[in-house]
């Protein structure tokens, strides 16, 4: 069974249908890659899944639907959501968005978890006391993935990491991400318009076109197959 | 020299007020966005409130301090259900100007409701320090003589300011609250519940403003409708002047307010009501040179 599963999902803002049939399934342990122009719908597709809009069809987790629960609600089921834009707590210092990502945890080695991550991204540690709003879109990005690593989620959701960020930053995001997954278990579903980066730590891939799955496959199959590359891709 | 640091001490004892309930704004304004036109008022109920609980002749006689407690336990509960009840559904209507709407006539209802229940008499409220002066130094033969009161007000709103400012920077809930005032979005997504902490934030507010009301009164030889009309104004200038994000920046502002609007009163002579003018004069050319206020973050953000 799949850790995440959505069958005919539809929805969107208000009146405005965004998503219009989406079957996507997400396996344990597994990164899958959500790809598709703007304006496809990859961004309303985590969004349904974290309940920040509302949809309908159904959505399970783990064996349970969350299709209607809030966000805070997903969120305490282990899905960690980094949203576009990185969801960065400007005005708190870097240790403390690391601790908001860690807030609803109730064991006793948060202290530790910090450290880890602090040894993983070396950067976060040289400005734990500083203001996160003040770094740089690279950094602020590294502490989106620490900050949801806090968590301990049992599935990530990430929003276009690779926005906004220099081509080498973006690379080295992605080597993190790889990383995450094949050492510590890290189950991704992953937004991108960097098809490439993205297919290539991808166990899975999904092509979305105006609300819909047009394509899906192996990762690897998606990245090397000509036609699908020409036609959704553009590399 | 000894009546200029009675002076002082009488505008800390003033400035602290206006501190805290500066404060109250600045907590409701961080958490929400929100410039709360009531507080004043609310705190003006929440002292018809504890007068009540602790009147011998009109109300129910205990003890001033336990009045004072059970006032804030309900402000809080009122304050957090004003949000939910008033506040939160307006503000669905993504208009700011219709919650200031709400909260502008927040302040003329409870106004107005106050009077009506408790009337229009000034009332005594009783004090919950004990009568008398103290002798603190003396300078130059002159005996500095400070009121027990003032100094109890001093140290129960010093200790106000500290309590907050380590539930705020130093537990979990206090990380909460800030998280949901920096990017309610994101902390939804971390699992934060954003409407239980916006409730919060109106609760502790409308707590604040029940103590500080309660305690400006119990100085005073009676208090009526308008005891807060003065100091709200005070207390908004404070918010202005400490950069109305910053907490600490409100208090510091008030006392600033507060000894200003003391050696007004004590060395100015022009005309009746100086002392309020200065004060305000004093804000608008801080203001005029640091837009952002004293303790005002200017926005430095890379995205």
């Amino acid at each position: 069974m799949s850790l995440l599963e959505l069958t005919n999902v539809q929805g969107g803002y208000g009146p405005v249908r965004v998503l219009h049939d989406i079957d996507l399934a997400v396996e344990e342990g597994h990164v899958a890659v959500v790809l598709g122009a703007n304006g496809a719908g990859k961004t309303t597709t985590l969004r349904a899944i974290s309940g920040q809009i509302h949809a309908r069809g159904d959505i399970v987790f783990d064996g349970r639907s969350i299709l209607g629960r809030s966000p805070e609600a997903v969120a305490r089921l282990g899905i960690a959501h980094v949203p576009q834009g990185r969801g960065t707590f400007t005005e708190l210092t870097v240790e403390e968005n690391l601790r908001i990502g860690a807030i609803n945890r109730v064991d006793g080695e948060v202290r530790s978890d910090l450290d880890r991550w602090y040894s993983v991204f070396p950067r976060l540690a040289e400005r734990r006391r500083q203001e996160a709003g003040s770094m740089s879109g690279g950094e602020q990005q590294m502490l989106a993935l620490a900050r949801a690593m806090m968590s301990r989620p049992r599935l990530l959701l990430l929003d276009e990491p690779s926005l906004g960020l220099a081509p080498l930053v973006t690379r080295e995001l992605f080597a993190q991400l790889g990383d995450l997954n094949r050492n510590h278990g890290l189950t991704v579903l992953v937004v991108e318009q960097n098809a490439n980066l993205a297919l290539d730590i991808g166990h899975w891939g999904y092509v979305l076109e105006a609300g819909r799955i047009a394509v899906q496959g192996d990762a690897r199959q998606l990245h090397d197959d000509e036609a699908v590359r020409k036609a959704y891709l553009g590399f | 020299m000894q009546l200029f640091v009675e002076q002082v001490i009488n505008g800390i004892g003033n400035g602290l007020v206006y501190g805290s309930v500066a404060l109250a704004l600045v907590i409701i304004f961080r958490t929400t966005g929100i410039l709360n036109f009531a507080q004043g008022e609310m705190a003006l109920f929440s002292t018809y409130i504890t007068w009540k609980l602790a009147s011998e002749s009109d109300g129910f006689g205990l003890p001033i301090v336990a009045a004072i407690g059970l006032s804030m336990a309900i402000a809080f509960v009122a304050g957090a259900l004003i949000e939910r009840v008033l506040i939160r559904p307006v503000e669905q209507a993504r208009s700011p100007l219709n919650v200031v709407i709400v909260t502008l006539g927040l302040f003329l209802g409870l106004n107005s409701v106050a009077q009506l229940i408790f009337g229009t008499d000034p009332q005594l409220m009783p004090s919950p320090f004990p009568e008398g002066n103290v002798e603190l130094f003396s300078s130059g033969g002159d005996a500095v003589v400070i009121s027990k009161e003032t100094i109890g007000l001093i140290a129960v709103l010093v200790a106000e300011c500290i309590l907050l400012w380590l539930l705020l920077q130093r537990t979990n809930l206090g990380l909460k609250l800030r998280a949901v005032a920096s990017n309610p979005g994101s902390a939804r997504l971390h699992g934060i519940r954003a409407g239980t902490m916006l409730m919060l934030g109106w609760g502790m507010a409308a707590a604040i403003g029940a103590l500080a009301g309660s305690l400006v009164a119990s100085q005073r030889t009676g208090f009526d409708g308008s005891l807060m009309q003065i100091i709200i104004v005070y207390a908004f200038a404070a918010a202005a002047l400490g950069g109305f994000d910053s907490l600490l920046g409100a208090v510091v502002a008030g006392l600033i307010v507060g000894i200003a609007d003391a050696l007004t009163v004590q060395y100015v002579d022009a005309f009746e009501g100086i002392e309020v003018v200065v004060p305000l004069g004093l804000i608008l050319v801080v203001l005029v040179i640091l837009p952002n206020g004293l303790f005002g973050r200017r926005t430095v953000e890379r995205v």
